[in-house]
């Protein structure tokens, strides 16, 4: 098959799926953020990239920071950075959804295009501050590193760091989501805006919150997205056409549709770019998501809430 | 006569509207501009199309098309497709390893024409393919789309995906679309060139009156009882479906309709401009489109118009001068369009232009008693659209939820 020995392919396909990994990581972490704000509140945030961005560039600014301020604490210092980038995007988010969002609830597409001008200017902002060239943040040498498996399979370390950071935040949605009273407001709110107002739920302090924790996750995605590519101010928008249709592809309101797109995606993505070439590979697996969602327009795990 | 006067041209205000527009484009602008201004104003004008086609689509047919650029590419590469194969004849390619064929095809170590470049040796079928290519494109997602009740957002964000993924298949199969640097080096058109003043002078002029002529078609489809459909689904979609109308077919009509109203601007851009590539098909052309026909205004066919005449020109001074300064000013128009005016220009116009238009009465009695005499019912039978618009910019906030809760409420569940 295509010129390779039976094990030559099985390492292609672990190695790959490794380097995949990376990537279903940074998409996941991009549509959880995406699937609160976009399932849950109907907003089509078209900025999400920006706050993925804003993440990454607060892991650069900490790097700089603790490179020359606190030399010995460079190996510890990234968990504490991604800590930050949540906080940062966070407060922008908030900020974001206090001054402008909150006047375009009910019309979709208005948000649609208001959130495209935000993205702009934020591009502008980092592109200004940070100037047009991509920079990268110091990692830590320990980060750096790749384990050998065999002789052909080399894991990178980074990777599967990220890894667990997205396990452990998309656990930590799902126990948000699901285990806590603000969750339990979030989900009376999408169900039924009126009604969870008449029983006492603030909906526009929801509404806030939810935004505020879509974006702060969006920020955790670009502390993950540092360790496999440097940060320009566009490198946000990139994504942001492919986090939609992880979205809709896994059902919109449902995490666990997001947590299977992701992975279903980035890894066909990662697997096809080695066989064929990096566009094509691409091409070829956003046209098969877009011929499922033809024929299955309310994505893999369609949530069952009445509308 | 009449129903050409009342439903092509629009009754008295329509006409007017086209009348001011032909006055701009034929007369003030080849007048005050040079060549090379009248040529960027012609190319502007090319965008109009795609703002046109969008107030059809967005603003009467109610879905919000993000892959306009898609159809705007795919008329002007077909265009562009014409041209570049007189420009490859045998002489002038006689260097290259294969004679005859275009040189980007060449540099990639390709030996012979694809078989899907060989019609368009002949005009006529280029003509043809401009309008067939992206009705046809657009057949195929409208039908896929509308027939399974995928609208709103859903439909934005797969159209912004297929914006995407043609982008990246041009940039990718160099050596059958020209890669990233698109068609180039465009010169003839049956022997004559394209590329003299008095071609650029002669192509504006046909640009002109074609838009004109396409929103005249528009104006006649908006009048008909389609336009009342459209306008009817766009507020309660559930009503006209349960009043027999097979809903999907009249938004496929549309979209295929916007999708060929794009192409046409397409191709008049290739042809006035001189190139094509993928920077006029992506996600970001798409939704400057959309801005255009925002800031004109979503449901004034000629506002989109002068909407894409504004925001180039504000483009075109603003990144002379300061280009740091222009991205912030379009996100700032996106946000101030969407938050502050929802109705564009148009809107602005319906809310202040009546007290302007008070002002003016006195004179304007004085000069159209004679007329108004012999054609006096357009004025008490006026086209569906004026109503609906005036009604809308009284109250925009107020009123502009309506579609979009329908739209919401059609979210598959």
């Amino acid at each position: 098959m295509f010129g390779y020995s039976l094990s030559d392919l099985g390492s292609i396909v672990v190695m790959q799926g490794f380097s995949g990994l990376s990537l279903f990581s940074v998409l996941l972490l991009m549509a959880l953020g995406l699937a609160i704000i976009f399932g849950q509140m109907g907003v089509i945030n078209m900025a999400h990239g920006e706050f993925m961005t804003i993440g990454a560039y607060t892991i650069y600014m900490i790097g700089k920071v603790t490179e020359q301020y606190f030399p010995a604490f460079l190996p510890y210092y990234f968990f504490f950075a991604i800590a930050a980038a949540f906080a940062i995007a966070f407060i922008v988010g908030y900020l974001v959804e206090y001054l402008m969002i909150r006047h375009l609830y009910r019309r979709p597409l208005d948000t649609l295009l208001a959130t495209w001008g935000l993205s702009l200017i934020m591009q502008q902002i980092f592109r200004s501050v940070f100037g047009g060239r991509e920079v990268s943040p110091n990692l830590p040498d320990w980060l750096m590193g790749s384990w050998s498996v065999s002789d052909t399979i080399d894991i990178p370390i980074n990777g599967m760091v990220v890894m667990v950071v997205t396990l452990v935040v998309t656990g930590g949605v799902v126990a948000f989501m699901f285990k806590s009273r603000w969750g339990l407001k979030v989900r009376a709110t999408t169900q039924n805006r009126v009604m969870a107002g008449a029983v006492g739920i603030n909906t526009n302090m929801v509404d806030r919150m939810t935004f505020a924790v879509g974006c702060g996750i969006a920020g955790i995605a670009g502390a993950a997205f540092t360790t496999i590519a440097s940060t320009g101010p566009t490198s946000g928008s990139q994504y942001i056409v492919d986090t939609f249709l992880v979205v809709v592809f896994g059902g919109a309101t449902s995490i666990l549709g997001a947590v299977a797109s992701a992975f279903s995606i980035a890894q066909a993505q990662s697997i096809l770019t080695f066989f064929l070439t990096n566009a094509m590979g691409k091409v070829v697996t956003l046209l098969v998501v877009i011929g499922i969602l033809m024929m299955k327009p309310e994505g893999l795990f369609a949530s069952k809430v009445r509308k | 006569m009449n129903t050409f006067y009342t439903r092509w041209l629009g009754g008295r205000q329509g006409s007017m509207g086209i009348a001011i527009l032909a006055l701009l484009i034929f007369a003030i602008m080849p007048m005050w501009l040079d060549i090379f201004r009248l040529n960027l104003v012609g190319k502007y004008l090319t965008y109009a199309f795609a703002a046109v086609s969008l107030v059809m689509v967005w603003g009467y047919g109610g879905v919000l098309s993000l892959g306009q650029g898609v159809f705007f590419g795919l008329g002007g590469y077909c265009m562009a497709m014409f041209l570049k194969l007189e420009a490859s004849d045998l002489t002038s390619t006689a260097h290259q390893t294969t004679p005859g064929i275009p040189d980007f095809m060449d540099w990639n170590q390709i030996t012979q024409l694809p078989l899907f470049w060989e019609p368009f040796h002949s005009l006529t079928f280029t003509i043809i393919a401009i309008f067939v290519v992206p009705a046809i494109f657009a057949y195929i997602i409208g039908a896929a789309m509308f027939k399974r009740r995928v609208g709103g957002v859903y439909f934005s964000i797969i159209t912004q995906a297929i914006a995407s993924i043609l982008t990246i298949l041009i940039v990718g199969q160099q050596g059958y679309t020209g890669g990233i640097n698109g068609i180039t080096d465009l010169k003839t058109i049956h022997g004559w060139n394209i590329n003299s003043s008095s071609a650029k002078y002669i192509l504006y002029y046909f640009n002109g009156a074609l838009l004109i002529g396409v929103i005249m078609v528009c104006r006649y489809v908006l009048s008909s009882k389609l336009g009342r459909l459209l306008l009817a689904m766009r507020d309660k979609e559930d009503r006209v479906r349960f009043s027999g109308y097979d809903v999907s077919n009249f938004k496929i009509f549309t979209f295929c309709l916007g999708a060929m109203i794009s192409a046409i601007g397409g191709a008049m851009f290739t042809l006035q401009v001189g190139f094509m590539s993928p920077s006029f098909v992506g996600i970001v052309p798409s939704i400057e489109m959309v801005i255009f026909a925002a800031v004109g205004g979503r449901m004034s066919l000629i506002g989109a118009v002068f909407g894409t005449l504004l925001v180039n020109y504000g483009k075109t001074a603003f990144s002379e001068s300061f280009p740091a300064l222009w991205l912030f000013l379009m996100g700032a128009l996106f946000i101030a369009v969407v938050m502050f005016f929802p109705n564009g220009l148009a809107g602005l116009y319906e809310q202040y232009g009546s007290r302007l238009a008070k002002l003016w009465q006195p004179l304007v009695r004085r000069f159209s008693k004679a007329p108004a005499a012999v054609v006096p019912p357009p004025a008490d039978t006026p086209p569906s659209p004026p109503p609906v618009v005036r009604k809308l910019a009284d109250k925009p906030v107020a009123a502009e939820p309506l579609p979009e809760e329908a739209l919401r409420t059609r979210r598959p569940a």
